[in-house]
């Protein structure tokens, strides 16, 4: 069987969990698509996903509750184990690449890694995958007879429905006791559309000159465009703005349908972030900066006046 | 106690990377040893500093012969000694986690730093693999840690936000921007880390295949329309790039 981990967020599958489904369905592999749903008070996630998959297999237990690598890694490994699964697909969030590691460990199985494309070459498992920080695509093949596979948040469309139902089964699973506590989270919040589902992105640099800067011209044209906000590194260690707007290689990766930099040059940890954009917009005074070379449109001019006036054109 | 750290050496960002019978050349590229991976290196120096009871400091590097480049510079830094696996063979990080953990145990490792993501095969598996083998915890994109007695505390990014977080030792902590600035490494400290022990292991020693086969690799050429307007009249430029977003790109209405 084709095991999927479905994650879930409010008693709904996530987007990320529905592309997994399409990723399974693409593959075409024999035996049932299966997902597997971990948590607590599972009933409103399992009835919605059984009108994508054959099965469903539902984890429904108080440690459940909340994400814990070494928990995650033991109950996917056993129900993969139990179903005589040959690919195990998990999405490639932060923890879905943590506990996907452990579960390949675990069942002694090949890993590809944050897949954009995943196919079946007359039985072997091919992979796609970006390298050297997204400037290179790269396959990779594995011939085992079970390969985990985690696959790119946004890489593939979301399912849809299916006319039948499938079944629901009660999973029992051996669970280890997690040796690591958390002691609080932070849950990041924005009253602004959140940056992995912008369409449109604008992103300030340290071209800005100042926090105040970054907010007036920055947050004034997001506002006019509905924008999602984002920001580079060195804004980030300059402390002008929180680092749950980075983007790039140690912040997030996004892929809208417009991403407007200004002030920012364009180093490569910022490109792998955003490259894969639709359109890519810049703004900025030095005619060679890197960015222009990843651009489909640019502006050369001083941001501080290009920016008003983009506002001002903007204003509803 | 002992920490253990991985590094990875990789093209410097800005290098040019071209193809070679399908395979990334790195020849007479700039190779460094990977950002994500320093972070670990200065941490371990760090904890040593702050009087934790660290005994010995060990960096591991898997890879070709330049990869001493890259051991060099932690030595440099202030780790203790190195241990080289020398190969030109490419490697998964699953399969590359059965070399650390056996190194792990081999040196009586209580602590293994590795960079949160590798900057040339961009994934993040070896250390949750690494700690799988050896059935530690671990902790990943780690950028706030210290030790009291055997307790590791710290905070990390998780997938809604962060995490403060305690764990026992030994464990396995994968490290990122924001936990520290690495130090340079300074002209007397590079004549010193030449004279320091650097082994060197072959790959035979540890028993260990890739699991996956290289099918390809293609550089992205990601056409881009490359449109640039002149801004010297601020009005008319941003006029002219809403033109372009509205008619051409269709992005806005
Ligand atoms: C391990 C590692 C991970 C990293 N991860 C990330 C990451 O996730 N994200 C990230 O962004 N970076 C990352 N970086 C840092 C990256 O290398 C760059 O340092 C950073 O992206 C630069 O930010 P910037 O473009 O805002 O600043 P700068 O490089 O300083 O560029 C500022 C730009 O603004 C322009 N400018 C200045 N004044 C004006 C004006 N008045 N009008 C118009 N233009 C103007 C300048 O011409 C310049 O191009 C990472 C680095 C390392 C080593």
């Amino acid at each position: 069987m084709i095991l999927l981990v479905a994650d879930h967020n409010n008693g709904k599958p996530t987007k990320a969990a529905l592309e997994l489904v399409q990723a399974a369905r693409d593959l075409g592999r024999e035996g049932p698509i299966t997902a597997l749903v971990l948590g607590q008070n599972l009933a409103p996630v399992a009835n919605e996903l059984a009108k994508y998959v054959e099965q469903v297999l539902v984890a429904d237990l108080p440690q459940l509750a909340s994400y814990n690598p070494e928990l995650w890694a033991a109950a996917v490994t056993q129900i993969a184990q139990e179903g005589e699964a040959h690919t195990v697909l998990i999405s490639a969030s932060r923890s879905g690449r943590e506990y996907s590691a452990r579960v390949a460990v675990k069942l002694d199985a090949p890993l590809l890694e944050d897949v954009i494309r995943v196919q079946d070459q007359g039985g072997a498992l091919q992979g796609t995958k970006y390298a050297y920080l997204a400037r290179v695509t790269e396959i990779y093949e594995s011939s085992a007879p079970l390969t985990v596979v985690s696959v790119k948040p946004g890489a593939y469309n979301p399912a849809q429905p299916e006319s039948t139902a499938g079944e629901q089964y009660d999973v029992e699973l051996e669970l280890p006791t997690s040796r690591t506590r958390s002691t609080g989270k932070v849950i990041e919040k924005t009253t602004r559309v959140p940056l992995t589902e912008a369409d449109i992105v604008i992103t300030g640099g340290r071209g800005l000159g100042s926090p105040e800067k970054f907010s007036s011209l920055i947050e004034g044209l997001a506002d006019n465009l509905g924008a999602g906000v984002g920001a580079t590194r060195a804004v980030v260690d300059a402390g002008w703005r929180p680092y749950g707007e980075q983007v790039g290689q140690t912040g997030k990766t996004v892929a809208p349908k417009a991403y407007i930099a200004i002030g920012v040059s364009g180093a490569v940890q910022h490109l792998s972030g955003m490259g894969k954009s639709k359109y890519i917009v810049a703004v900025n005074k030095d005619p060679e900066a890197p960015i222009f070379k990843n651009a489909d449109y640019g502006i050369v001019g001083d941001l501080h006046q290009v920016i008003p006036a983009l506002i001002d054109a903007t204003q509803k | 106690m002992n920490i253990l750290c991985v590094i990875r050496q990789v093209p410097d960002g800005e290098a040019k990377l071209r193809i070679n019978n399908s395979k990334v050349d790195l020849d007479g590229v700039t190779v460094i040893m990977d950002g994500m991976d320093e972070y670990g290196v200065e941490q371990a120096l760090r904890l040593r500093e702050a009087g934790a009871s660290v005994e010995q400091i060990i960096v591991l590097a898997v890879g070709p012969a330049r990869n001493e480049d890259a051991i060099r510079t932690a030595l440099a830094m202030g780790a203790d000694r190195a241990i080289h696996v020398e190969t030109g063979e490419y490697l998964d990080p699953i399969s590359l986690s059965k070399i650390v953990a056996q190194v792990a145990q081999e040196e009586n490792a209580s602590l293994i730093f590795s960079g949160g993501q590798q900057s040339d095969w961009d994934s993040q598996a070896l250390g949750a693999a690494t700690a799988e083998r050896l059935s530690w915890p671990q902790v990943t994109w780690t950028n706030a840690l210290e030790l009291s007695g055997e307790t590791l505390k710290g905070k990390h990014d998780i997938d809604e936000g962060a995490e403060t977080f305690e764990v026992e030792l030994p464990a396995v902590i994968t490290t990122q921007q924001g936990l520290n600035d690495p130090r340079y490494p300074t002209l007397p400290n590079i004549m010193k880390a030449k004279k320091k022990e650097l082994r060197k292991d072959t790959l035979e020693k540890y028993g260990v295949q890739a699991r996956l086969r290289h099918v390809s690799s293609t550089i992205q050429v990601r056409e881009r329309a490359g449109k640039l307007i002149d801004g010297k009249d601020p009005q008319a430029a941003a006029a002219q790039l809403l033109e372009l977003l509205r008619n051409e790109a269709k992005v806005i209405s």
